[in-house]
């Protein structure tokens, strides 16, 4: 006789577990990298087969050496891969994309224990690992249908932009970051299944904003605020890295700090920085300090009075 | 009008639809009865029979061992087997009376009191004392040490807590609908104990029919109020609902009383209806059977003492051998190898599910992703403690509050990464509470 199991509570679970999670962040970016491929060509579409291959192959690789249970089928790479490839440029030599995802997810993601280990975003590691290493085919966004510099580039430079067609994506720039549209649809699709919120989005947009007018040198100016909002990768790096769980804080409060941290770092790196992008930069510099973040911002447990547990006086 | 809450909580699926329509009927048990002596928090109550003795239904078996103690009564009519330990629900073997039922269900007298409103507030106590009530909901805590604080005065709030925020569990909503009345009445007695106190009937907005019912019962009271609290669980754990009825925090190391609120379950309050205006002791129980491996899933009124395997052949059987057997609900019960053991003052339900997801689901690294922290009710990081527990750091474990956790299971609820993180935050809590102890 089959005797029935036994467990402690609570005896049902959520339908949710992680793969679901990942499978719908990498759902959530089809859209984005749908209108890449319209944009871009079918390149853009073999970059990123590239870089997800290149994740996986390297996350099997490292669990096969370091003798780890193999879970590559739970899309964590497969979403990393996807989100390196969307920050690159179409035009970028594969062995190079390759190379920026063996980084992310060897170095960053596997050495530091694996999946839920990293202190760093890997896709933004891999992707500034790429940036210092190959800088020119890291800027290079010269294709077929454009020739110019990108938008965020031309205001940098002093120059006029059309902010619709940033805002639907029709502009140079990484595979997956020129589509404001496509990014918020996805985005859309993150917030109502309840994998992210809007704490950290919402106070880094909002906080970048108002940096921008204050230090912008333009005050409240709607067209050069919205050519920054939807420029680079602002709304990817918002939405898709800032909001991952591993690399951000756990409280709400320390969601919104890092927000308004993420926000600051990114006006300065933009404004005042030799380079017209800033969105990676200040996450990775924010996942740094998110251990500090949350430190300070631990929830107080229910009916304990803050300084009584700050003090850590319970016995 | 805003509906009353907490910050935290989960939604899993009720399931109470399977239940809740059908009436509560009689379980009759046949064999043998097992009472276990001690089925409350506190001493455990002393046997005042022997083996061979031949005992009423409604007769004290065993007095209250302390002040902090409960006596218990038989249920039926018949001799008492033996006196031995046996296991109950949550696997312990307990000393338990062992009555073997003559079928006859002869009763003692019991002493009614027509107007209690003549008793005196020791009367009152003594009758709840002396018919063996302890909190019904899972805790089992003497009610009539409830009743009695260190500053009677202080207390201005007896919340009955009508909440029902198990899933699967209708046995408080069949008792808020069939005996309502006593429920009220059984509020007013305990009102009555504490002058100027105020009477709230706490129910979750999924039972709208409960609340109209109530709020047409208590419609003369000035006293008593209706309070519709959202649905979500643990919406009927004490600190949650002293919070979402009076904005009132508890801790672990507080009492209700401390922050004036005394708070009972539907069952409880309906026992001291019983025992203060019909004189009877406490000797049985509704308990909801259900499940999808349940043939008939319904509410019975259970006499203490019968077992579950009893119960389920009353209601035809299993469907199919389940996968998992709980006594309580899906979120707080304890999972049951066998169904040999018996129905407790304390128990709720018995719940048979075909499939059991806990052992079928894989547990994979955490990814920080927080669901846990949002869920917790007592404002923890379930994620960490647990972190903490598994590389036994029992200081860091105190220090980051987890003494303070309430055993829920919201965190292992949600969890994506399927983490025991309950019962790792619980199994130090024990170990801690035990080195305390010493």
């Amino acid at each position: 006789m089959n005797l029935p199991k036994v467990s402690s509570n609570p005896h049902i679970r959520s339908f949710a577990d992680t793969r679901l999670i990942m499978f719908t962040v990498v759902l959530s970016l089809v859209p984005a990298l749908g209108y890449g491929i319209y944009n871009f060509g079918p390149r853009a579409l073999l970059v990123t087969l590239c870089c997800i291959l290149t994740c996986v192959l390297s996350e099997l690789f490292m669990e096969l050496i370091l003798k780890r249970k193999i879970r590559i089928s739970d899309f964590s790479a497969c979403v990393t891969g996807l989100l390196i490839a969307l920050n690159l440029p179409v035009s970028i030599p594969l062995w190079e994309a390759a190379l920026g995802c063996i980084f992310a997810i060897v170095v960053v993601r596997e050495l530091f224990g694996g999946l839920g280990k990293n202190f760093m975003n890997p896709a933004l590691a891999g992707r500034c690992f790429l940036i210092i290493s190959f800088p020119s085919a890291m800027t290079d966004f010269v294709t077929d249908a454009y020739t110019g510099a990108t938008p965020l580039a031309v205001l940098k430079s002093g120059g006029a932009v059309d902010v619709k067609s940033m805002f639907f994506g029709s502009v140079p720039g990484t595979i997956g970051e020129t589509s404001v549209l496509m990014l918020l649809i996805g985005a859309a699709l993150l917030i109502l299944t309840g994998v992210i919120d809007l704490w950290i989005p919402g106070s880094y947009i909002l906080s970048f904003a108002i940096f921008v007018c204050i230090f912008g040198s333009h005050g409240f100016d709607p067209a050069y605020l919205s050519a920054h909002l939807a420029g680079g990768g602002l709304m990817l790096g918002a939405f898709f890295m800032a909001t991952d769980y591993v690399t951000r804080p756990v409280s709400k409060k320390g969601q919104v700090i890092f927000g308004i941290f993420l926000g600051i770092m990114t006006g300065i790196f933009r404004l005042f920085g030799p380079s017209a992008e800033g969105v990676s930069y200040a996450i990775i510099l924010g996942n740094c300090i998110v251990p500090l973040i949350d430190k300070f911002t631990v929830p107080v447990p229910f009916g304990i009075s803050p300084s009584e547990f700050r003090k850590g006086g319970r016995k | 009008m805003a509906k009353f809450s907490f910050v935290g909580g989960v939604h899993p699926f009720d399931g109470k639809d399977l239940s809740k329509s059908k009436s509560i009927i009689d379980a009759q048990p046949s064999g043998e009865l097992i009472f276990p002596l001690s089925q409350h928090i506190g001493a455990p109550a002393k046997p005042l029979v022997q083996k061979g003795d031949t005992v009423l239904r409604g007769q004290m078996i065993a007095e209250a061992g302390g002040f902090v103690s409960a006596p218990v009564y038989s249920s039926v009519s018949g001799k008492v087997k033996s006196i031995e330990k046996r296991r109950v629900a949550t696997g312990d073997m307990v000393e338990s009376i062992i009555i073997s039922n003559d079928g006859l269900y002869n009763e003692v007298e019991y002493e009614p009191c027509d107007d209690w409103t003549k008793l005196s507030r020791e009367e009152i106590i003594s009758r709840i004392a002396k018919a063996g009530i302890v909190g019904m909901g899972g805790a089992g805590f003497p009610t009539s040490v409830k009743l009695s604080p260190k500053n009677p005065e202080a207390i201005d709030y007896i919340i009955a807590n009508c909440a029902e925020c198990e899933p699967y569990l209708t046995s408080d909503y069949r008792r808020m609908i069939e005996n309502g009345d006593e429920l009220c009445e059984g509020l007013r007695i305990m009102l009555s104990l504490f002058e100027g106190s105020h009477g709230i009937l706490a129910v979750e907005d999924n039972k709208p029919d409960c609340i109209a019912h109530l709020k047409k019962l208590i419609k003369k009271d000035n006293i008593i109020s209706v309070k519709e609290l959202k649905t979500k669980y643990p919406q009927g754990a004490e600190r949650m609902l002293i919070y979402a009825t009076t904005g009132r925090k508890v801790n672990s190391k507080m009492l209700p009383a401390d922050v004036g609120c005394i708070v009972n379950n539907v069952d409880t309050i309906c026992a001291i209806y019983n025992a203060v205006v019909k004189g009877k002791p406490l000797m049985e129980r509704i308990i909801t059977v259900t499940g999808d491996a349940v043939k008939d899933p319904r509410n019975y009124r259970v006499p203490c003492g019968m077992t579950y395997s009893e119960l389920i052949g009353i209601n035809g059987g299993f469907k199919e051998e389940p996968a998992k057997i709980i006594c309580g609900g899906p979120m707080m019960g304890f999972a049951m190898v066998s169904t040999d053991v018996p129905v407790t003052k304390t128990s709720t339900a018995l719940l048979a599910f075909l499939e059991d997801p806990v052992s079928s689901s894989e547990t994979t690294p955490c990814i920080n992703c927080s669901r846990c922290t949002y869920a917790c009710p007592a404002g923890l990081v379930p994620g960490r403690l647990s972190d903490m527990v598994e590389h036994f750091d029992n200081e860091s474990f105190v220090a980051n509050g987890g003494m303070e956790c309430c055993e829920c299971g919201c965190c292992s609820f949600v969890c994506p990464a399927k983490k025991p993180l309950t019962q790792n935050i619980k199994t130090m809590r024990k170990q801690e509470l035990a080195n305390r102890k010493k």
